[in-house]
């Protein structure tokens, strides 16, 4: 007997399979963005995103803009700020200036540039600034002397000088002069520092830098330090968490104010970022794809910000297919259909092996606290509430722990989706109550493995290259997942099963 | 590799998975409306009832819980019941008691309550823990049933039921499910529990398995399980089959229980049966599904008499030799 169905589902399949192999073809060929990743260039999107209040009057924001530079040259920008006029003021220090006659209320005015990572550029560097010398009160002069002399005498020249003064503020077991300038500038160190320099008659000054990281939002720029020897300078960062090694692109080079706002007040300045896989053909001409074109059915058109969030929110696609291979290939049991996924996104902010063990260890300490509050005899609501505010304790108590003992991997443990563990906490309960503990250790294996295969195939730097860039993916991806839908075979447990039947 | 089986092996004896029985059957005979029905206990008694299928006699319903304090007062006169989730399924949240002993309930496993304890199962109940999608949900309370003694020497604690496959009216393939000590009195094969399969022409057993494996007596007492047969076979199955006409699914399981004074009662229904069954009865259910799929129309009108009396023709004994 076949239905009607049976003939339109293989024709449903192909039709998908067809309309996403089309345009990732098209926007492969018309838009030149590379199939595998790997042959290409970085190219990092950034946008930043200015918010005031204006006072009602005309508004004049100036802001400063990258300029070329020794790992980035900057390819294409543009600004969107309805109302206002726009001008690119370049040269030696370019910026952005935003210009109305009137406006009042909340503003928002948007920057965005697209810089390309090369090390080909051979620029001029900016001359020394002129030193100014600070005007030091009393009880913090005595101690800028002291670090002063200290590190003067400890380096040979200006960049070792500077570098000998952050080591001296960044220790742990300051001496007291340090501790008393530490209080004092709290916040402000790149200038205390940048201060110090030029007391000692060393040109330095502070710059702002931005970190480059895949799909960031909101992120905020960092002070850093720059010291110049004759005629060349060199960048300082000043935190003590150098841990990170990531790309820095220097936003502001020259000392200048990164944001100045006349007619508004209450201003701050955000940024996003984006990482994107560029052709060096495409990288280098002018070929922005801002919609013009319905068939470039790209999210390229959106705002860095939202970009840089459908990156994770094209992924989950690709979990769900793995999923639906797990389940309907091979039967592997888990807690909640689509729980593992949520996870695997959870891993891909903790790394996998921080995930799983942070996961077996709240999941264990949850069902612990979960099976003495079974005992009060609560209704279900309040008893998932109060788990859920155990898993938060639970949570907190981690990181503290794992901070204290310095292991700060721990603390990302934070990135856990905490509603969806109370409840896995309460189904996995259950389940050890009316199963057993071996049915729990079954079901949160299977749970693990799926977020982890899971976890492996949305981390995959090819996987997500293409599901980032090429809207067709998602095609395919619907095209496999209707047709595994129409298995109708036997699942690999079920051979497992079954097995007894080999006898017969 | 010895621990799996080849799929086309697999599918020389005809055997139903579950991505099939999904697709196949479910979806194609079960119209998704129909599931409260039998997704709903309180639902399905009131269904079967006018029809005259019997169901276990109804001591009251925990709606509230505000009703919870008044269980004991439910309760009182009554020595043996069993509560149960109205949305529940798998047999989960289903609590069997047997007798009283001053204020505590005795399980069928022998374990005791307190009526604290009734209280806290009945609470959980109301908030869904048992019911699919965590909805509220209302608990019944029935009647114990109280087992033939012709099964006394097959089960331990619980009673024995009897699992009919019913496609489009037509029953296609039985089990007997027998309680033992490993499944804690309740009579689901994953935990424990013995499953026989039934020669659809007379009730009798045809094979037993116990966590997969073949067995030939009963673990906990030694009874030699080729003696079961279930009496009263066709109107057992008649009543199974007229399940059919009242509820409308088509790929429906049924499990009916046998009282000793009371006769064949209907536990519940089930629009996704489970496959276990094929395993208790050495054979597949693909053939015989295939052969209720190519029935004509004239053939599905039929009555529920001769329904059951075509179905023991096609699926007795005498047809058990593997088609494919």
């Amino acid at each position: 007997m076949r239905r009607p169905s049976d003939l339109a589902l293989p024709g449903l399949v192909t039709l998908l399979l067809l309309i996403g192999t089309a345009l990732v073809l098209h926007r492969h060929w018309v838009y030149e963005v590379p199939l595998i990743y790997g042959e290409t260039q970085t190219v990092w999107s950034l946008e930043a995103r200015i918010e005031f209040t204006a006072d009602g009057g005309p508004v004049k924001v100036s802001m400063a803009r990258p300029a070329e530079q020794s790992d980035f040259t900057i390819l294409r920008q543009s600004g969107a700020s309805p109302g206002y006029g726009l001008n690119f003021i370049e040269g030696a220090d370019p910026r952005a200036e935003w210009t109305v006659r009137a406006a009042s209320g909340a503003q928002e005015l948007y920057y965005q540039v697209d810089v390309l990572e090369s090390d080909n550029w051979s620029g001029n560097n900016f001359p020394a600034p002129k030193i100014v010398s600070p005007d030091w009160q009393d009880p913090y002069r005595t101690a800028v002397l002291t670090v002063l002399e200290g590190a003067y005498n400890t380096s040979s020249d200006n960049f070792s000088f500077a570098r000998e003064l952050i080591k001296r503020f960044n220790q742990t077991d300051a001496p007291q002069h340090i501790r008393l300038l530490r209080r004092a500038f709290n916040g402000r160190m790149p200038n205390l520092m940048a201060d110090i320099l030029n007391e000692a008659q060393v040109p330095a000054t502070v710059v702002y830098g931005l970190e480059l990281e895949d799909g960031r939002r909101r992120q905020l720029l960092t002070p850093l330090l720059r010291v110049w020897q004759g005629g060349k300078s060199q960048i300082f960062r000043v935190s003590d968490s150098p841990d990170e090694e990531l790309p820095l692109l220097l936003w502001e080079q020259r000392g200048a104010p990164v944001l100045d706002v006349i007619g508004g007040r209450d201003s701050r300045i955000r940024f996003s970022m984006i990482r994107r896989e560029e052709s060096t053909y495409s990288a280098l001409t002018e070929h922005t794809d801002t919609g013009q074109s319905l068939l470039n059915f790209s999210i390229h058109s959106l705002p860095v910000e939202e970009q840089a969030m459908f990156k994770t929110i094209l992924l989950l696609p690709v979990g769900a297919l793995v999923v639906c291979i797990l389940r309907i290939l091979v039967g592997l049991r888990t807690s909640g259909t689509f729980m593992p996924v949520l996870f695997a996104v959870a891993f891909m902010q903790t790394s996998l092996g921080t995930g799983i063990v942070g996961f077996v260890l709240v999941v264990a300490c949850g069902l612990f606290i979960r099976s003495y509050l079974s005992r009060l005899n609560l209704l279900l609501v309040a008893r998932i509430s109060a788990v859920i505010v155990t898993v938060i304790a639970i949570i907190s108590l981690f990181s503290v722990l794992s901070y204290k003992l310095g292991m700060t991997e721990g603390l990302k443990i934070m990135f856990f989706p905490m509603v969806i563990l109370a409840w896995t906490i309460e189904r996995m309960s259950i389940l050890w109550e009316e199963e057993g503990g071996k049915e729990v250790l079954i079901q949160g294996g299977g749970s693990l493995l799926t977020a982890a295969l899971a976890y492996w195939a949305m981390q995959n730097p090819v996987v997500q290259h293409l599901t980032f860039n090429f809207m067709g993916v998602q095609f395919i991806i619907v095209g496999l997942i209707v047709m595994l839908g129409a298995y109708a075979g036997y699942r690999l447990s079920e051979l497992r099963r079954f097995a007894s039947f080999r006898q017969r | 590799m010895s621990r799996f089986i080849a799929p086309w092996t697999l599918r020389s004896y005809g055997i139903l998975g579950i991505n099939r029985r999904n697709s196949r059957y479910i979806a194609r005979y079960n119209p998704r409306r129909l599931f409260p029905l039998v997704d709903n206990k309180l639902k399905t008694k009131l269904t079967v009832h006018p029809a005259g299928i019997p169901t276990p006699a109804p001591i009251g319903t925990v709606a509230e819980q505000s009703q919870v304090a008044g269980l004991s007062n439910l309760l009182e006169g009554h020595a043996g019941f069993a509560i149960k989730p109205s949305k529940g399924s798998g047999g989960k949240g289903i609590i069997v008691v047997t007798g009283r002993d001053g204020d505590e309930f005795i399980k069928a496993s022998g374990a005791r309550l307190t009526i604290s304890d009734l209280r806290r199962d009945v609470s959980n109940i109301l908030a869904g823990l048992y019911s699919l999608g965590g909805k509220p949900d209302v608990a019944i309370i029935e009647e114990l049933i109280h087992a033939d003694p012709r099964f006394d020497r097959f089960t331990v604690e619980g009673v024995p039921d009897i699992r009919v496959i019913v496609c489009r009216g037509f029953p296609v393939m039985a089990m007997m499910r027998l309680a033992t000590h490993a499944s804690d009195g309740k009579a689901n094969l994953h935990q424990g529990a013995v499953g026989v399969g039934l020669d659809m022409a007379t009730g009798r057993a045809l094979n037993a398995v116990q966590f997969g494996q073949t067995v030939t007596q009963h673990p906990d007492t030694g009874q030699r399980l080729d003696e079961l047969e279930v009496p009263d076979w066709d109107a057992l199955l008649l009543m199974a089959a007229r399940c059919y006409e009242v509820t409308g699914l088509g790929y429906l399981g049924t499990d009916i229980v046998i009282d000793r004074d009371k006769g064949p009662q209907l536990l519940e229904l089930n629009a996704r049966p489970g496959l276990a069954i094929q395993v208790a009865n050495g054979a597949g259910l693909l053939p015989r599904l295939r052969r209720i799929d190519d029935l004509s129309d004239a053939e599905l009108s039929a009555p529920a008499e001769e329904r059951v009396r075509l179905s023991q023709s096609w699926f007795g004994s005498v047809e058990q030799t593997v088609q494919s």
